[in-house]
């Protein structure tokens, strides 16, 4: 239902909300050894997300009776993920470009914010519309 | 996951930087530490950082934390100077193996990874409350 009314943008606002997760990730792991900074492919993703539509709410979860109820899971965004290419490689071993990923994270925040404003003319449409303005 | 749980992972990188920021304090106090001997003169600590791991999925999406401090491997400096106080029988003193320069860049950069992470966290709490507004406005 809820998924009709906003279109693509409900999927959108999660993986850009899972894209923030993993770029703070990256930026909390500046420092760390090895580590590798990752990036969510968001084309991907979106395109994963909006064509599967209802199905993806169900994961697989083992029902031992036909009683059990469903579960409701939200979808999850890690079959995306994918490794930067660094610009320069540290000796650690360490892919995080503070920069880079500073960038990115700022790029992906005004995305949400835009995604947020779609969903709120939306509701404001909609409640226009029950309110009869 | 959540908006909340970037916060979690800046609080976990703020919190390693103020651990690295501390050992760097730790290190330029005890640049003097003059001792008689090898064993007792202070050593340069270094904190290691490591990822977290999620335990349900394995990957490194929780943020950072301090795996070890090491001490620092490097020679101590052996000076020859027998009429200091702590000098050996054969009239040498040991002073740490703390490098002053090494260690102001260390302290640079660890609080520009903590700014970075306060923004992060800003930018989240922004995003956060504006999703918590939907809809009123």
């Amino acid at each position: 239902m809820s998924n009709s009314i906003f279109g693509i943008h409900e999927s959108a606002l999660l993986v850009r909300r899972d894209r923030a997760e993993v770029l703070a990730n990256n930026l909390a792991n500046a420092d760390t050894p090895n580590f590798k900074a990752r990036d969510i492919d968001f084309r991907q993703a979106i395109h994963q997300f909006s064509s599967q539509s209802d199905s993806r709410f169900k994961p697989d979860m083992h029902r031992t009776n036909a009683r059990h109820l469903e579960g409701f899971a939200e979808p999850s965004t890690s079959d995306f993920l994918k490794y930067r290419m660094p610009t320069q490689p540290s000796l650690d071993g360490n892919t995080v470009e503070a920069h880079i990923e500073k960038a990115k994270f700022a790029e992906n925040a005004m995305q949400y914010q835009a995604t947020l404003e779609f969903i709120d003319s939306r509701i404001k449409s909609i409640s226009g519309a029950l309110k009869g303005e | 996951m959540s908006l909340f749980n970037i916060m979690d992972i800046s609080g976990t990188g703020m919190h390693v930087q103020t651990i690295r920021l501390n050992t760097v304090a730790s290190n330029m106090a005890n640049v003097d530490s003059i001792s008689s001997n090898a064993d007792e003169t202070y050593r340069s600590k270094q904190p290691v950082f490591q990822t977290i791991l999620d335990q349900r999925t394995g990957e490194p999406r929780n943020g950072v934390r301090v795996k070890e401090i090491v001490e620092s491997q490097a020679p101590l400096k052996m000076e020859y100077s027998p009429n200091h106080p702590m000098a050996n029988e054969e009239g040498y003193i040991f002073r740490p193996n703390v490098n002053v320069v090494e260690e102001m860049a260390n302290m640079m950069s660890a609080s520009q990874t903590y700014q970075t992470n306060v923004e992060v966290l800003n930018t989240s709490k922004q995003l956060l409350l504006r999703t918590i507004q939907l809809g009123k406005g």
